[in-house]
């Protein structure tokens, strides 16, 4: 087990890259503390992978060093790092028998016999296949495969850090619950520094102590999931965290005023001139439909999802939602928003702004 | 979906069979025909019943023939497939000089079969040839018109270098459909190079290798023009491979009615020993699944 630290760590594909856009990881500095579970969350493609690769030595960066416990490891080999790695794909031995497949990491370390078998039958139960064991793994079903991925994983007790690269997209919804709490209960257990790759807003809040949220290889989050609620630090985390995703509307702000179109949303705080592109951003939780108060809106559609409902609508010429409760009655009349003002969050550039006790 | 039952349908067989029945089952038949029957010339033919087919089984000739035969199969066998998969795990995976070995691995294979015996023959000739003048020069005793071994070494290096490239192409074909994360999570587990060899490259090229294996060992049992083209079957009968000597039979002496019973046994041969293969692949290949 060991604190991860990433030091001016950046990385491209290409031989030469020259400018920032080359980089599939922007500079990044960063402390993974030793036994903390965290999800590294992103869309496809921006940069997730590359920088797990990076951690377990499968990919050398362009520039930056990473230590483990302050050493440098930035050159070391994957051997000598003593990472476990389950890829979002499962990779499992062919020949071998689902026994030799999980006691392969701890046979190729020396480990003796007595001490493998014993490892192997606690992994199997983790991952129920105990009875399965003798079989060879080529016939078996791709989340069979994927449990052997991940057994395998697992089954060395004093690694540095356990990597998980997107490793549920293959298991069926209902083994994915039960994987994911067998996971956080080893976590729990053993205490291992964790990094969970997910794109999966729910699987990454559920399994994380903290989010590091990605958005074009750059890190532009890290907190726990009710900060990246609350608080989202840029407009992607707004964006992405969140079903549906916060409400960016583009506005002009007056100290404790945001001007959109004329009409104004007042905030909770008091701001200075703001440069560049200037957005609010608020949650659809935090909007309220109402038929006297707030500006004018125009309703489009009204979606029951159970739990709630979800009402698109235009706002001004952008695109909203807003959330209301299961039982609230919507009529035709209801044409205004209204916004909470504590949790109206004013960005510029798409990075947020800390205002100002008003 | 329920199926329904309709002998019509044999009918669209029909084209296939014909066309089969023309290109193989007939002249087979020809040969079938030759081989119970003896002529005096004339074109008056005799039944002989077994009697060829009991001759040959006693012919020591035909024995030996089928021994060397054996013997020249089973040493490219055992050359070509190792070494096959040898240039295939050292070729560069992707990029230009990828292309560049493929193509330049391609060239023995599109060379005509009587040209590549006539490059050997010339190329191993102790008074003009590069490599015969070469080897005679530093004092090493090769003449494979004469030496046994000297003609031996000379068709199977040929063999060699003639397809070797079939079997490395069709492995690197299997290596190249080895997904990335299997070499990571190798990294990660710690397996040695001979493991991942032995436990990711081989078991994914097992496929291609059966077809490499089966390929090389049916045109290997059946090789004539570039040994014919470089000893003759020489020195003595040395280097007389079954298809040689058959040709000798037939053609040489008009000893057809033999010559006839000869070549269906070489057929069964080849048939049975590709199917016994085949068998024992495709069923260790279900005992492990």
């Amino acid at each position: 087990m060991a604190k991860i630290t990433l030091d001016n760590l950046a990385h491209s594909y290409l031989p030469n890259p020259r400018s920032e856009d080359d980089f599939a990881l922007k500079e990044l500095n960063h402390d993974w503390d030793d036994g903390a579970a965290y999800a590294l969350l992103g869309s496809s493609g921006c940069g997730k992978s590359t920088l797990l690769n990076i951690i377990s030595g499968l990919l050398h960066p362009s520039q930056g060093r990473i230590l483990f416990d302050g050493k440098d490891v930035t050159r070391a080999p994957t051997a000598e790092r003593n990472i476990a790695q389950v890829f979002q794909f499962p990779v499992v031995y062919d020949t071998m028998t689902v026994h030799d497949n999980l006691a392969f990491p701890l046979r190729n370390r020396g480990r003796d016999e007595a001490y493998v078998a014993e490892r192997v039958q606690e992994i199997a139960r983790m991952i129920g296949m105990e009875d399965m064991l003798k079989k060879k793994a080529r016939g078996l079903t791709a989340d069979a495969k994927q449990k052997i991925s991940l057994g395998r994983g697992m089954v060395r007790k004093d690694v540095n850090a356990l990597l998980f690269d997107e490793p549920l997209t293959v298991i069926d919804p209902h083994m994915k619950w039960e994987l994911r709490t067998q996971l956080k209960k080893l976590h729990h257990d053993f205490g291992h520094t964790m990094i969970y790759v997910t794109h999966d807003q729910t699987e990454a809040l559920t399994f994380a102590d903290k989010v590091v949220v990605m958005y074009d290889g750059r890190v532009v989050q890290i907190g726990t999931p009710e900060e990246l609620f609350e608080r989202p630090e840029h407009t992607f985390v707004g964006y992405f965290i969140g079903s549906p995703g916060m409400n960016v509307i583009p506005a002009r702000i007056d100290g404790n005023k945001a001007y959109v179109n004329g009409s104004y949303v007042q905030l909770a705080r008091g701001y200075g001139a703001l440069d560049g592109k200037v957005e609010i951003g608020v949650r659809p939780e935090f909007a309220r439909l109402s038929q006297t108060e707030g500006l004018p809106v125009k309703v489009r559609r009204v979606e029951d999802v159970g739990r709630h409902k979800i009402i698109r609508a235009e706002f001004f010429g952008t695109d909203i939602n807003i959330i209301a409760g299961e039982d609230d009655r919507i009529s035709a009349d209801m044409n205004r928003v209204t916004f909470d003002a504590a949790h109206v969050n004013v960005y510029a550039n798409d990075w947020r702004v800390q205002g100002e006790a008003a | 979906m329920e199926k329904t039952v309709n002998q019509k349908a044999w009918f669209l067989v029909l084209p296939v069979l014909l066309l089969v029945a023309f290109s193989a089952v007939i002249p087979l038949m020809t040969v079938v025909n030759y081989s119970v029957q003896d002529t005096f010339g004339n074109n008056q033919f005799f039944w002989a019943g077994l009697e060829w087919f009991e001759e040959m089984l006693r012919s020591e000739r035909m024995w030996d023939a089928l021994g060397r035969q054996l013997m020249f199969s089973g040493i490219i066998l055992a050359i070509e497939i190792p070494l096959g998969i040898f240039v295939a795990l050292n070729m560069p995976k992707s990029g230009f000089w990828s292309s560049f070995c493929l193509v330049l691995m391609s060239l023995p294979l599109l060379i005509p079969w009587n040209v590549v015996g006539t490059i050997w023959q010339i190329f191993g000739r102790v008074d003009i040839g590069l490599l015969g003048y070469t080897l005679d020069a530093l004092g090493i005793n090769y003449n494979y018109t004469q030496d046994i071994l000297a003609a031996w070494v000379t068709i199977i290096v040929m063999d060699v270098w003639h397809w070797t490239s079939l079997v490395a192409l069709l492995a690197f074909a299997g290596l190249k459909s080895i997904p990335d994360a299997y070499y990571q999570a190798a990294k990660i587990d710690q397996a040695s190079r001979w493991k991942v060899f032995r436990f990711i490259e081989l078991p994914k090229m097992m496929g291609v290798l059966m077809i490499a294996i089966l390929l090389r060992f049916m045109d290997s049992f059946m090789i004539y023009t570039e040994p014919f083209v470089v000893t003759g079957g020489g020195p003595g009968n040395a280097t007389t491979l079954l298809s040689i000597d058959l040709v000798k039979m037939a053609l040489g002496q008009f000893d057809l009615g033999p010559a006839a019973a000869f070549s269906i046994m070489y057929f069964l041969v080849i048939l049975l020993i590709s199917w016994v293969f085949y068998t024992v692949m495709t069923n260790l290949d279900k005992r492990e699944g």
